[in-house]
């Protein structure tokens, strides 16, 4: 029976503590850096697309909403040629930016993405670009890669020799 | 007055023919509701208000509420319906009809009999109820008492748990230790034959 | 009193108590949330007061749909007996002198007999849904409103044994001195606990228990019939303050420098205000526990409470 008066009293006391409610479209989420939302492409330092078309983001898609397509320009640099998420049945699981080999694709703390359509929460390439190196700034792929994009020449890159005359090898 | 008395005898009188004729139990007890309350509109309308008013707690309120309970635990079906049919043959029913054609014969002619047919109006209020209940009366009052406690202590006597229920674990347990005994018995050397078990 | 200002009356105290029932919708879930730390509606309208008007309409304009297998007439009348009778309770309450419907001389008796009425609701409810789940929620709700409506009835004996009337003017005018929750704080107690139970409000809201009998008997309900439970139950709670301050808390009464109806609609507030707090600080308790403390604690305690009642009376008297 107290134990019952005492519940009451400490459930009226709770009137006049703080309010966890946040008033959202006024106040804002705090989100975290690494906090799981939408997706994007991010770029290299010089302003040249990271993403190489392997694929390895729509093949770890639990959900299957990646799609794209590789290409290669006349320097033989791999890009998508298309590169297309489906938000409407993205989990925002992350894989992707797991599976990702350059950094190209990564999730950002942002959720804000409510449409009244559900076509234009297919989003395409130009709309997943942003102009910005992401988590992991002056990462550049063809830089530290093996070969020869039109981004350095061989031997150029990071920790990487000038390559070797084969004929000065011969004993 | 009078017209209120009338027309609350006239509703009493419609809602207990319907709830002979309803098919339903439920319905005929809701008509068997309107009907106390007719009956309680008939009290106040002679001046007895604390009897119309109990009308309405006792009867309406908890009786029949109690009597719905029973129609809902016992589920019935078309099937009881149709027994019901069966059971009501004329001969079953024509000597109480006219026992009761009979006495509402009676009644018309005293009412008839009574000259104007005026109810007359005399204020009751529960004082007076209470003092003809703890003056005149007290040992109807007593008596009464009497018999509600021996219906307390038989519905207390029905309701009170015997048996002694033990969860179905508990019970396999019991069982099981029992096995064990039986099990040990012909082990014993100076037994040719194993006994028969028993609880 | 003339007949317009009789008319007056009861459009006014129809009004009153039909607005209070709807703004309850707000001021329960608004209290609720601050009791458990959240904000609870604040958008629509000055600190979110219209959503009372949103949820109106949204019942008005949501389905009203009748099983096919339910008893179609019971089921309509069930939600109309709940409303009805909570109101007609009303006619009694007296909010200012010379402010009430009806001074009945049985005026308390006429309360109890309303609320065996509103039993009906529950049972006819449950019963026309022709649903396991709302039979269960009907069954219960009868035998626990036909329960505690006797230790409802006998709690306020021991004030109309104080006061020698069951005219409810005549109690408030009893209570000049002294509230009688000092004469009679058992029974205020007992008669709150039962109110609650008559109600159904929360921590016996086992007729209605979601996590067990997903609604119970307004299982099958949908759009203003079920509108009809929710505002029934809401008057419900009006009335058990009302008379609470009626009948224990001096009504009317207090010092002169609000008006009478004021300090009745604050005391009234009061209780309102502790039933809500009641729903956010109590579990609900197991079925055969209420009945038990029923039957075996709040029924010895009244009748106790009236035999000492009924011997301090005649003591006092000589």
């Amino acid at each position: 029976m107290f134990s019952h008066i005492r519940t009451i009293w400490l459930t009226f006391l709770h009137l006049f503590k703080k309010k966890v409610t946040i008033e959202y479209p006024e106040e804002k989420v705090k989100l975290h850096p690494r906090w799981r939302g939408r997706i994007v492409l991010t770029k290299d330092p010089d302003g040249g697309e990271r993403c190489v078309g392997c694929y390895l983001c729509a093949a770890a898609c639990p959900v299957d909403c990646i799609a794209l397509q590789a290409t290669e320009d006349e320097n033989g640099r791999r890009y998508p040629e298309f590169f297309r998420i489906n938000f409407s049945r993205c989990i925002f699981c992350g894989f992707c930016e797991e599976a990702c080999p350059t950094y190209a694709i990564q999730l950002i703390p942002d959720f804000e993405m409510g449409e009244y359509k559900r076509q234009n929460l297919v989003f395409e390439k130009e709309d997943l670009l942003i102009n910005s190196q992401g988590k992991y700034p002056g990462y550049n792929f063809y830089q530290v890669a093996g070969i020869q994009a039109g981004v350095k020449g061989k031997g150029e890159g990071d920790n990487e020799e000038p390559p070797v005359d084969v004929h000065s090898l011969l004993p | 007055m009078n017209v209120l008395f009338y027309l609350s005898s006239a509703i009493a009188i419609a809602a207990t023919i319907m709830v002979i004729t309803r098919y339903k139990p439920i319905h005929a007890l809701l008509y068997l509701v309107v009907s106390f309350m007719a009956v309680a509109m008939i009290f106040l309308s002679l001046g007895a208000p604390f009897v119309a008013v109990l009308e309405i707690i006792l009867y309406a309120g908890a009786i029949i509420v109690l009597m719905i309970f029973v129609v809902m635990m016992l589920n019935l079906g078309s099937e009881t319906a149709q027994q019901e049919k069966e059971w009501l043959l004329p001969k079953v029913w024509l000597g109480p009809s006219i026992l009761s054609l009979v006495l509402l014969g009676e009644i018309i002619y005293l009412l008839l009999r009574s000259g104007t047919g005026n109810a007359s109006f005399i204020f009751i209020d529960s004082k007076k109820v209470a003092l003809s209940l703890y003056g005149e009366y007290i040992i109807a009052v007593e008596l009464t008492g009497f018999l509600l406690m021996a219906g307390i202590v038989g519905a207390a006597h029905i309701g009170k748990h015997k048996k002694k229920h033990l969860h179905r674990f508990l019970q396999e347990e019991e069982v099981s230790t029992k096995i064990e005994v039986r099990s040990t018995k012909p082990e014993d050397e100076k037994q040719t034959k194993p006994v028969a078990y028993k609880p | 009193m003339t007949v317009t200002q009789h008319v007056l009356i009861v459009v006014g105290v129809l009004f009153v108590m039909l607005n209070i029932a709807a703004g309850l919708i707000w001021v329960e879930r608004r209290m609720l949330a601050l009791w458990q730390d959240r904000l609870g509606p604040n958008r629509a309208g000055p600190l979110g007061i219209f959503i009372v008007v949103a949820d109106t309409l949204k019942l008005f304009f949501k389905e009203d749909w009748i099983p096919p297998f339910a008893d179609k007439k019971v089921f309509v009348l069930a939600p109309a007996i709940v409303v009805g009778s909570a109101l007609l309770s009303f006619v009694i309450i007296p909010f200012a002198p010379g402010i009430v419907v009806a001074d009945l001389n049985v005026g308390l008796l006429f309360f109890l007999a309303m609320s065996s009425i509103g039993v009906y609701s529950i049972v006819l409810g449950g019963w026309a849904s022709n649903n396991k789940y709302s039979l269960l929620g009907a069954l219960r709700g009868a035998s626990q409103m036909i329960a505690y409506e006797v230790f409802m009835g006998l709690s306020l004996m021991g004030v109309v044994m104080l006061t020698g009337s069951f005219k409810l003017s005549d109690i408030v005018a009893a209570q000049q001195d002294m509230w009688f929750i000092i004469k009679q704080p058992v029974a205020a107690i007992i008669f709150f606990i039962a109110g609650i139970a008559e109600t159904h409000r929360l921590p016996f809201d086992i007729p209605e228990a979601e996590s067990e009998l997903i609604a119970g008997f307004h299982a099958e309900y949908s759009g203003m019939k079920f509108g009809m439970f929710f505002v029934g139950e809401y008057i419900g709670i009006t009335l058990i303050s009302s008379m609470m301050t009626t009948m224990f808390f001096g009504g009317w009464l207090g010092p002169a420098f609000l008006p009478p109806w004021a300090w009745f609609f604050i005391k009234t507030f009061a209780f309102i205000l502790f039933f809500i707090l009641l729903r956010a600080s109590l579990p609900r308790p197991r079925y055969d526990q209420l009945m038990e403390t029923g039957w075996k604690i709040l029924l010895p305690l009244v009748l106790v409470n009236l035999l000492v009642t009924g011997a301090v009376a005649l003591w006092t008297r000589g």
